[in-house]
């Protein structure tokens, strides 16, 4: 059997760690209540995982014409721990933390 | 060119002519004139590099593995306690496989203070990773510098490299040294090509965390095979050098009037010198004595020691350095790539610690007993400490 | 459409191995928000060498030193001076190190770099404790706080020293920057940091970095008690540009200091005397703070 060596001389880390699913430690996972979001981006700006992406305005409709035009956010549940920042932060009360047991089959 | 240059100016010329675009320097007797030459030749405009004053050898050492990280030939220097404080830090540049060379000026360790030569200072960084060549002139010290920047930068070995040297006796000697011509150098050399680089256009990170099934030893395990490798590298370094230069190093083991010898002295440095000239005076009176000098104790020569060992009657270590536990590092490591394959005599000789003067008359007296274990084939004492004060044998 | 206050761009990936709600973690994506792609970090030992994840993985879109504990001042003068050797002027170098590396084992290499004035960044994101290694107090633990070698006991030995101000002893190097700021103030942090960019020598930032783990708060806090701890003038945000102060927020009525503690398991044990004696030493710095900045921006 031949001794399998890395290529490089020294650790050097290319890997993105997208590959690392951060999304199973979760206990709490945080779910977005369309109805009452603003479109304020303020979990986004907090999130700590990077773990709120951009969604285009018409996959969440938003209740409000003011609002109808701005892009909307989603929680990407692959990386997302559960802190619960953008809960805590979000202006509206649009964001629940939920036991992860307790979600159910309505979340993928 | 020949110039008169002190062992420290030997070195300094090294690192211009190898051209060490980084130089990070902090001062310590004796090699400080190493940093001050280097800081003169770059202020008149004769070597183009930048240079860091930093505030510590730990920090020099340091600031030279992030600037060879990023692309660019560094140089540094130290001595004794700046060795030790560099202690860590001499294992991150082997473990991140940083070709940097450094000038170490050999100096005893305190307490009690001292700035005279003894090789504690580097015999306790031998498990580092580093490659350690020894010198015994200044036209070494030079010319080791060089053939360290070639070797040490080769893709497959990527290790980094002290020139060593013993304080005062050369650091602050002056003789004439041959300064090569910067062309040669050049093609000697070549332009540094680094391996890898910080650079952000490709995005990594260097030295991360390893978990124990991940591939830590397998990276320690390619350490290892480039120090055997180097060996390799030494060889054709120093043949091609001694072409295109007119010197005539021999790789590992610098060989005096061993072929015939019944005993044969094995020393590191400036002792070799001196031992020269007891082995012609000995030579003379028939006594059938040898001087084998060891430059490069990182990598180890095995074989060369093992062929050496085979060919006389008696071999005599001398140590300008102990370990206390095993005894001395010359010794201890000789003894032990001998084991197994030859039963000759092995002696170990504690000498010239602090700085205590290493003559020509103490040597013979060295010789006298190793012939005399020669003979007899009986060593009365493996590990002996010369010239203590009232021991009126060495004296 | 959207409109943002912070950039878009990402330079910090997810997958990362932060604990939850880690404040250093908001803090590395703002400072790479901020200074983008031309980035060259150095990291020494700290919560931030182990959160990039374990090899062969990397959490950040730009090239990363790992280095030695005490050496960060040292390694990001050398990447300086070989990226100007290169002629790579326009990358940024960045020193990311905690306040145990900073504050403590790593001063002496940091006020060399300062003093040499290399044109670098050097953040501090202070989470007032040796975190990796599990909650130690550093010299930048609060007065009064719970770590695991001021654990209290029956002697009650928690901190009884206050924080080392380091932001104060790099203004005593005569900088031309130093700022402080805190993830709760994104745009604050954004714009000291690209204000900072323009001027050409070395720049220090501290971050105040809320650490749910080490100051036992719920990690859904951390952005709330990074926030109290400016409007209750613990943690004041100002800049010091070129020797003049600025204080960047003012809160018109300072909540008592309780409303930060009491968020925090590691001041749990504090008595009213004690919450006292900091709320007085508290309102001491924030006056002497005004002070200076009055002082320094007298003609």
């Amino acid at each position: 059997m031949p001794i399998i060596l890395p290529e490089e001389p020294t650790p050097i880390a290319k890997v993105p760690s997208t590959e690392n699913k951060t999304g199973g430690w979760r206990t709490f996972r945080p779910i977005i209540d369309y109805e009452k979001c603003i479109r304020c981006y303020i979990c986004w700006k907090f999130c700590p995982d990077t773990a709120i992406d951009f969604a285009a305005p018409e996959k969440h409709p938003a209740p409000k014409d003011a609002l109808k035009r701005f892009d909307t956010v989603e929680i990407n549940y692959d990386y997302c721990k559960g802190c619960g920042i953008c809960a805590n932060e979000c202006p509206a009360n649009a964001i629940e933390l939920v036991l992860e047991q307790n979600v159910g089959g309505e979340e993928e | 060119m020949k110039k008169i240059l002190t062992g420290n100016e030997s070195a300094a010329w090294g690192a211009r002519l190898s051209k060490a675009k980084v130089v990070a320097a902090y001062p310590i007797t004796p090699q400080t004139s190493i940093i001050e030459t280097i800081a003169s030749f770059i202020a008149n405009g004769e070597m183009d590099a930048r240079y860091i004053r930093v505030e510590s050898e730990h920090s020099a050492m340091a600031a030279c593995i992030a600037a060879e990280n990023t692309g660019v030939r560094t140089f540094t220097a130290t001595s004794a306690h700046g060795l030790a404080l560099m202690h860590e830090v001499l294992m991150w540049a082997s473990g991140a496989r940083l070709p940097i060379v450094m000038s170490v000026v050999n100096r005893a360790m305190a307490p009690p203070w001292s700035v005279w030569t003894d090789q504690l200072d580097t015999m306790a960084e031998r498990d580092v990773g580093w490659m350690q060549v020894y010198s015994e002139n200044n036209q070494e010290v030079l010319d080791s510098i060089i053939m360290s920047y070639r070797i040490g930068e080769r893709h497959h070995i990527l290790l980094p490299s002290m020139v060593i040297e013993d304080a005062f006796i050369l650091s602050h000697t002056a003789e004439a040294v041959d300064i090569p011509e910067q062309k040669k150098v050049d093609d000697f050399i070549g332009e540094f090509e680094p391996a890898f680089k910080l650079d952000p256009d490709e995005p990594a990170g260097f030295g991360s965390l390893i978990m124990p099934e991940g591939p830590y030893m397998e990276f320690r395990y390619k350490m290892a095979l480039a120090m055997e490798d180097a060996k390799r590298e030494i060889e054709k370094a120093v043949e091609e050098y001694n072409e295109t230069f007119g010197r005539n190093y021999a790789p590992f083991v610098d060989e005096y009037r061993t072929e015939d010898a019944d005993a044969i002295m094995l020393v590191l440095g400036t002792i070799g010198s001196t031992a020269k000239d007891v082995v012609d005076a000995m030579r003379k009176e028939g006594k059938k004595v040898g001087v084998a000098r060891v430059r490069y104790f990182r990598p180890f020569p095995t074989e060369e020691i093992r062929r050496i060992a085979k060919s006389t009657n008696m071999l005599g270590v001398v140590d300008r350095s102990y370990s206390f536990g095993p005894g001395a590092d010359l010794y201890a490591e000789t003894k032990s790539v001998l084991y197994s394959h030859t039963d000759v005599p092995v002696k170990d000789y504690v000498i010239g610690l602090g700085g205590r003067d290493v003559t020509p008359e103490v040597l013979r007296k060295l010789f006298d007993d190793m012939l005399k274990i020669a003979n007899e084939g009986v060593v009365d004492k493996e590990i002996e400490w010369v010239g203590l004060h009232g021991d009126e044998r060495w004296s | 459409m959207r409109k943002l206050t912070i950039p878009e761009e990402e330079y910090m990936l997810p997958g990362h191995t932060a604990c939850l709600g880690c404040g250093a973690t908001i803090a590395m994506r703002y400072v790479l928000k901020a200074l983008g792609k031309k980035t060259i970090l150095s990291i020494p030992a700290c919560c931030w060498a182990v959160i990039p994840g374990v090899y062969p993985h990397r959490a950040l879109d730009v090239p990363l030193l790992y280095t030695a504990f005490e050496v960060t001042g040292a390694s990001i003068s050398g990447i300086r001076e070989a990226l100007d050797v290169l002629g790579k002027e326009d990358v940024n170098v960045v020193g990311f190190a905690g306040d145990g590396g900073t504050a403590d084992i790593g001063l002496q290499a940091l006020s060399a770099a300062m003093e040499r004035r290399h044109n670098v960044f050097y953040i501090m994101y202070d989470n007032e404790a040796y975190m990796n290694t599990g909650i130690q107090r550093s010299g930048s633990t609060p007065w009064g706080a719970w770590t695991t070698t001021t654990p209290g006991g029956k002697k009650r030995m928690f901190k009884h020293e206050p924080k080392k101000n380091v932001a104060e002893i790099m203004v005593a190097h005569n900088i031309p920057y130093v700022a402080t700021a805190t993830i709760a103030y994104p745009e604050d942090l954004i714009a000291k940091l690209r204000r900072a960019k323009e001027i050409k020598g070395p720049k220090f930032i501290q971050i105040f970095s809320p650490c749910p783990t080490g100051w036992r708060h719920s990690p859904d806090k951390t952005v709330e008690i990074s926030r109290l701890a400016v409007q209750t003038n613990f943690f004041p945000l100002y800049e010091v540009i070129n020797g003049k102060y600025k204080v960047s927020i003012k809160p018109k009525n300072p909540k008592p200091v309780k409303e930060f503690l009491k968020l925090q398991g590691r001041f749990r044990h504090l008595t009213e005397e004690e919450v006292e004696y900091i709320q007085h030493e508290i309102d001491e710095n924030w006056k002497a703070l005004l002070k200076k900045e009055r002082c320094s921006q007298e003609e």
